[in-house]
């Protein structure tokens, strides 16, 4: 198997590090060292992504609007988002009147912890993730629902009405499609009868749960699709920030840095939101195999596990790109029906319909 | 001691608060100020400011010479204006009785559709952005620049022309003009297709827009809402058709009525209005008769005394000029009717107990260019 070499090479290098370190230091140091090593590799991969997710949805929509896009700074612009969080870090922090100002500053930090904390359980190839839960789906809706915290913060504590609205807008709209995102993930743990990441993507070796649960999981998939969009604020469910009735909303009183991490943690939220969709229902870094095809399925093995799982990633994210650039935003009564009317019924129906299925044998 | 004197705070019943829309605001479209009072989300009443881009245009008008007002009233309605200086083009020309060449006419007509039609395509930009399409203003600018080019070609400006004068034009149009315009509509009937893909036909904004800011045609009657908000409550209410002025008797066109007197109702008028704009120009472009640009004017324009009025069917709805002259070359006053600044007068009215969303849709929908509330 090709892939094995991919895994084993990951393997051999973090072995290699984890026995280096145990006979240099005492154990106690030794896993002091790895944990810092690994919270500083997080922290690059968390703004390097950030960067490339900016400058990625900068051409999306350039391309859809018949724009350029950054073109200027370095080759094709790849530069221009660096230049601009250089710019946000030497902007003035402003603090506003009359705002409590512990919870001011606090609310962003909130925000982007939780979207730090539920990178930790995401597998990007095999044995590449940080830790594997047994509970890890539910860690990851868990966590990432803590960020909700941080924006009703921040638009309590800015002392502004529009921040008001857009927190109060935003705490409605997370909190409800929680519940959508949480049961079309369950539909497929019915189907997968596990939880833990590790053993979700081996489990999808021969077909990925799409194909695997067909009608339910497609559905599910929709589901998805549509309330993942609106738990990360974007697209035509960006309520919160509404530039065009609140001004921008919760973040209005924000600048410089502080002002950066709400806008890192939207893009890393969406990311968050991309792989868990990618290793849930299109098999996360597995390769495309079809039962019996040996020869095409070697084939399919020698692209390395950690490509597939950004390309289908990326898949997702341009998904929602796209909805962002060419939908209008929905008015805040119709978001909240969307949700209670419609999804959460189709959803539980289909969870239903999963159950049945499993429990006939009806999958692939 | 000294008293502190407090700065009176408008009545708020119980549950409310104010929040101040403007005048630096997204979806405000200029410098317009509305002091809006909610509960919660949902609008209980709106106060209008105005003035904060108050010039004192009509007091200005006293001073000037009637060449000299056309040059003040592009600056109204910006995006109207052609339409605008052909208002104070034709209350001088009525009033001294000149009979302006055909090849003027044509050309005016031409030109104040164009206009209409680059005016309507701004509109729905950012009517699109008001409602989150920002891809909408994108599409809508870039086919705007057609019109521009068009338009710096002949006048020599992009923005305020003045290419209106008493008595006929300031220049006469470029070689290429018919070519290019006959393009452009080529073009344009292309792109609009895409206008309605994007917005028109899309479910969200349905929703977003349908039975939002009712109006009915005894409320547009009674707050003088006219144009293309007035007839999407039934009001038939376009100038060209009811007092035609130019080549509108000449020319066949539809005037669009819809009766739902909804935000709808107003996109979609505009939205044909666009199309029946194209099939005016496509009438008068290959016939442009040949002949002078301009009839011939004294050097010095004096009106005879007494009052005028003259009636033009801008982007906006009726703009009305009122004159009173006596009998010297610059007028005694001078009143403009603007449609922005009545259009403005029912956003409360409509946009009571809906949500402060529907609001922007609401105002986007009316589509008021603030100059011109202000002059």
């Amino acid at each position: 198997m090709a892939s094995n070499i991919y895994d084993t090479f990951v393997a051999s290098v973090t072995q290699w590090i984890h026995n280096g370190l145990y006979h240099l230091l005492p154990p106690f140091w030794a896993l002091l060292v790895e944990l810092t090593i690994i919270g500083l590799v997080f922290l690059l991969f968390y703004a390097l992504v950030g960067l490339f997710l900016v400058y990625a949805e900068r051409k999306v929509c350039a391309f859809m609007q018949n724009r350029v896009g950054p073109n200027r700074v370095g080759f094709y612009g790849i530069f221009q988002t660096i230049a601009d969080f250089i710019k946000l870090l030497m902007k003035e922090l402003v603090v506003i009147k009359n705002s409590d100002k512990l919870l001011f500053t606090l609310a962003p930090f909130i925000v982007i912890i939780a979207s730090f904390m539920a990178i930790a359980a995401i597998p990007f190839a095999k044995g590449l993730h940080a830790i594997d839960f047994d509970i890890g789906i539910l860690y990851v809706i868990a966590v990432s629902s803590l960020g909700v915290v941080g924006v009703l913060l921040a638009g309590w504590s800015s002392n502004n009405k529009y921040s008001l609205i857009g927190a109060m807008r935003s705490g409605a709209q997370i909190i409800s499609y929680e519940l959508s995102v949480g049961m079309s993930l369950l539909t497929i743990i019915i189907l997968a009868g596990t939880m833990q990441f590790s053993e979700l993507v081996q489990g999808q070796e021969y077909g990925w749960f799409i194909f695997k649960g067909h009608i339910p999981a497609i559905i599910a998939f929709l589901v998805f699709l549509v309330a993942s969009t609106a738990e990360t604020n974007r697209g035509p469910f960006d309520l919160a920030e509404a530039e065009s009735e609140l001004t921008a909303g919760f973040h209005t009183e924000y600048s410089g840095i502080k002002f950066a991490f709400f806008f890192l943690a939207e893009y890393m939220n969406m990311f968050i939101v991309a792989s868990i969709g990618a290793t849930v229902f299109l098999g996360g870094w597995m390769p495309f195999h079809v039962w019996g095809w040996s020869g095409f399925n070697q084939v399919m093995d020698y692209i390395p596990p950690s490509i597939w799982y950004i390309g289908k990633t990326g898949f997702i994210i341009f998904l929602m790109m796209w909805f962002k650039w060419t939908f209008p935003r929905l008015r805040i009564d119709q978001l909240l029906n969307l949700e209670w009317k419609y999804l959460l019924p189709i959803n539980l129906f289909n969870i239903l319909l999963m159950a049945f299925i499993v429990l006939m044998g009806w999958h692939f | 001691m000294k008293e502190v004197i407090h700065t009176p705070v408008p009545s708020v019943e119980e549950e409310e608060y104010h929040i101040n829309m403007g005048p630096q605001h997204p979806s405000t479209h200029g410098v317009l100020r509305l002091v809006v009072t909610l509960q919660g989300e949902i609008v209980m009443k709106l106060k209008p400011h105005c003035g904060y881009i108050h010039r004192g245009m009509e007091k200005m008008c006293e001073k000037d010479t009637y060449p000299q007002i056309i040059h003040l009233t592009d600056r109204m309605d910006y995006l109207s204006m052609h339409i605008n200086n052909h208002a104070v083009c034709l209350l001088v020309e009525n009033a001294l009785q000149i009979e302006v060449p055909e090849r003027v006419k044509y050309i005016r007509t031409i030109m104040d559709e164009l206009c209409r039609i680059q005016s309507h395509q701004l509109w729905w930009a950012s009517f699109g952005m008001d409602l989150g399409g920002l891809t909408c203003f994108f599409y809508g600018l870039r086919d705007r620049e057609k019109i521009l080019d068009i338009w710096e070609e002949s006048t020599g400006a992009r923005f305020l022309q003045s290419y209106y004068t008493p008595g006929g034009l300031m220049w006469d149009i470029h070689p290429d003009f018919q070519k290019h315009t006959k393009e452009f509509l080529k073009y344009f009937k292309k792109k609009i297709r895409d206008y309605e893909k994007i917005l028109s036909g899309n479910v969200i904004f349905r929703e977003r827009s349908r039975n939002i800011g009712l109006m009915t045609k005894e409320e547009a009657i009674s707050y003088g809402v006219t144009g293309p908000s007035g007839r999407g409550s039934g009001w038939s209410c376009d100038v060209r058709k009811h007092h035609p002025y130019a080549l509108y008797d000449k020319v066949e066109f539809k005037e669009i009525l819809y009766q739902e007197g909804d935000t709808l109702a107003r996109y979609m008028v505009r939205m044909d209005e666009m199309y029946e704009s194209m099939h005016i120009i496509e009438q008068l472009i290959d016939n442009i008769p040949e002949g002078d640009f301009s009839a011939k004017m004294k050097a010095v324009i004096k009106l005879p005394a007494g009052e005028y009025y003259q009636r033009v069917e801008s982007a906006r709805g009726d703009l009305g000029i009122y004159c009173i002259s006596d009998g010297n070359k610059t007028p005694y006053r001078m009143k403009f009717r603007t449609p922005s600044f009545s259009n403005l007068s029912i956003l409360d009215h409509i946009s009571r107990n809906l949500k402060i969303a529907d609001l922007v849709a609401i105002g986007g929908s009316l589509d008021l260019v603030i100059p011109d509330i202000d002059r």
